[in-house]
């Protein structure tokens, strides 16, 4: 029996609702066996992260980051490969942002700044351009190949931070202070231009960015040729090869653009935030964003609200932590690990239910 | 007798200490991917391991009750892939990471909430630990000249874990080329199709693979925990469990070169810990981030396919559906 697609609000709405949820009963599972209560706990996380201007500030600086880390794991991902080493990617932003900061501090802004921001999606496409090559052209798993350039980031911004790029005289693994105009205004500041008075938070123009990129992304996937062939080649790469499209081409393209997403992430936390180099600046954001992307489905749109889910749970767990001692900042990395296994690795476990379920209510056979 | 054989000595003795957690994830690696099963969560199924072992262990002072809680700790997250990989036909990389992360993340909570010690488990007496044997006539034999403080200085002086590992070698050796189950095993992870069609239950092949890779982590987290150190602390294996993946792609997937690539690693981590602030004459300081890139710089060139090629088992990584129309 053949059976209709199901209606895109049932595959991209119930499903993944459905998955996050029961992502969040197992952490409330984990929150009640350490003898907390869980409803407790989510309202002091709501109303960390969402109640004042002053929460809200840091969740949307939070999410600036997992939007950038989401959006880069979902552009390889429609090309059909899995770019885990976001994490070393943005951390080479990082890098290439401080390169340009420090050895052009004579420029003015108008030029510095965007050559900064240049620079750090420059060294997030490098970073991943052998992985892409390997994977391209000699066929190596780009999901190993990627794992070891994260180690092999971490060890080299180490290296920099201990040896040639630390600042004389300091005793931190950190390079000098970036000269002003190569940093980005924080949000506070961009609103007294306007007469606004708002709480400072970390939140700065990178936020603007996050959303640009995004919609970005959006064009480059379902509006441009270039888009069309890197799904093409994700959904089948022999049927690209006879639509005239190289996937070797098309792979290493795409995953540029993934590494430069990456890279970017580091605009928010050096450029905006740090002002320098500071060492494991990415905090596993790399690694949220496959749960972003995960979760978004790999669309911008859920891409964007899914990083703010998850800007929500980091600003959150900090309150959460600073009013229960007992449940820890890493109660955010244990809903992220249980939204990755049930909204990635399971994603299929409700799915058949809730088209069964679907096909009672409504008389329609469909297939999700 | 010289001084640079003694050290030598010693570092050797090093290398195996810290090549043994690799060896544990690695061949826990080796079962689940010749059976054609993806696994990038070794590092969380130590970790894991590792916090059930230290936890019960600061409990009932017995180090073998911890060696059986890191085994069912480690063995259920193996499950839970297996479950995914298997069972659900999910992507098992995707799975593999979220083992990771709920491991990174539970650890930290469940330590910090039970014990109170910032994610740590309470140091252990001696009592609760797996100890060092001295092997027999290990004192005698050391006067001996080479032999003798071979053997004394290497080969004796290790826990118990130490030599398990070393045994699990060859008899993983043996049951995959010597048992009609490691045939199976290893065909499962090559053409799925042919072995489903000769009778076989892939899904069963499949999932008593990723059960012992979730056995040897928890021997791996246990050895970590409570071998080496005296308890459990935060984020204790710090990429082992990907070096060992390192390690299993050098060994082109299988069990002797495996025990080669996990010692050289050791040896590397080992070096790389004793150079830190040394000069050589005529090269300076070599920077001990040089040493510690290595495997995985090896591992990348490998895989580019320039010095040999690691080929994977073909079907590793594929769900395998039985087709029913």
């Amino acid at each position: 029996m053949s059976a209709r697609t199901a209606p895109v609000w049932l595959t991209a709405g119930v499903v993944p609702l459905v998955n996050v949820a029961v992502a969040f009963l197992a952490a409330g599972l984990v929150v009640a066996l350490i003898g907390e209560n869980p409803v407790e706990a989510l309202q002091i996380m709501l109303r960390g992260a969402l109640g004042s201007q002053y929460g809200l500030g840091y969740t949307l600086y939070y999410t600036t980051s997992f939007i950038f880390t989401g959006l880069a794991v979902a552009v390889a991902f429609h090309a059909g490969h899995f770019n885990i080493g976001g994490e070393g990617q943005a951390l080479m932003g990082g890098l290439g942002a401080a390169l340009v900061a420090l050895s052009l501090p004579f420029l003015p802004w108008p030029l510095l700044l965007p050559l900064c921001v240049l620079g750090a999606a420059a060294a997030g496409a490098a970073w991943v351009f052998i992985p892409a090559y390997l994977q391209a052209c000699r066929g190596s798993h780009i999901v190993i190949t990627t794992i070891m350039f994260n180690f092999l980031a971490a060890t080299l911004l180490v290296y920099l931070l201990v040896g040639p790029m630390k600042m004389a005289g300091s005793m931190a693994p950190e390079t000098a202070k970036f000269v002003p105009g190569a940093t980005l205004p924080l949000m506070n500041q961009m609103a007294a231009w306007f007469g606004l008075t708002i709480t400072r938070t970390p939140l700065n123009l990178s936020f603007i960015f996050a959303i640009l990129a995004a919609i970005f992304v959006w064009v480059l996937i379902w509006r441009t040729r270039l888009g069309y062939a890197i799904r093409t080649v994700g959904a089948n790469p022999d049927a690209a090869v006879y639509a005239g499209i190289s996937p070797a081409r098309i792979t290493v393209i795409a995953l540029l653009i993934s590494g430069g997403l990456a890279g970017l992430m580091a605009t928010n936390e050096i450029l905006g935030v740090q002002g320098r180099l500071i060492n494991e600046f990415t905090a596993g954001a790399g690694f949220v964003g496959i749960a972003v992307a995960l979760m978004g489905r790999g669309h911008p749109f859920g891409i964007v609200l899914a990083a703010l889910l998850f800007g929500v749970l980091y600003q959150g767990g900090a309150e959460l932590a600073f009013d229960k001692p007992k449940i820890t900042r890493e109660m955010i990395i244990v809903i992220q690990g249980f939204v990755i296994l049930f909204a990635g690795a399971l994603e299929m476990m409700f799915a058949d239910r809730i088209a069964a379920l679907y096909a009672r209510l409504t008389g329609k056979l469909v297939a999700v | 007798m010289s001084e640079a054989f003694q050290l030598i000595l010693l570092a050797v003795d090093s290398a195996i200490r810290l090549s043994v957690p690799l060896l544990y994830a690695c061949l826990a690696g080796l079962y689940s991917e010749r059976s054609g099963v993806v696994d990038i969560g070794l590092e969380g199924k130590m970790l894991i391991g590792a916090f059930a072992a230290g936890a019960v262990a600061s409990l009932v002072p017995n180090p073998w009750l911890g060696l059986l809680a890191a085994v069912m700790a480690s063995g259920l997250f193996a499950l839970v892939h297996g479950f995914a990989s298997i069972s659900q036909r999910g992507n098992q990389i995707v799975s593999g990471v979220a083992i990771n992360v709920l491991a990174s993340g539970l650890t930290a909570i469940l330590g910090n909430a039970w014990f109170g010690q910032g994610g740590r488990t309470p140091q252990l007496p001696g009592s609760a630990r797996f100890n060092e044997i001295t092997l027999p006539f290990a004192e005698a034999l050391r006067p001996v000249p080479v032999v003798g403080e071979i053997y004394y200085e290497v080969i004796s002086g290790h826990s118990v874990l130490v030599y398990l590992a070393l045994a699990m070698v060859p008899l993983t050796w043996f049951l995959l080329y010597r048992t009609s189950w490691g045939l199976r095993l290893r065909a499962v992870g090559e053409n799925p199709a042919a072995v489903d069609t000769a009778g076989l239950s892939v899904t069963r092949l499949r999932y008593s693979a990723v059960i012992m890779a979730g056995i040897l982590c928890g021997f791996g987290g246990a050895y970590l925990s409570i071998a080496q150190s005296a308890g459990f602390i935060t984020d204790m294996t710090a990429g082992k469990g990907f070096i060992a993946l390192a390690a299993l792609i050098f060994a082109k997937w299988r069990p002797l070169p495996a025990l080669g690539a996990c010692f050289l690693f050791g040896l590397l981590d080992a070096v790389a810990l004793r150079i830190q602030g040394v000069s050589f004459p005529g090269i300076g300081q070599v920077p001990v981030q040089a040493i510690q890139a290595l495997p995985y710089i090896l591992t990348v060139v490998l895989l580019a396919g320039f010095i040999g090629k690691a080929t994977p088992p073909k079907a590793v990584g594929v769900p395998y559906l039985k087709d029913r129309s």
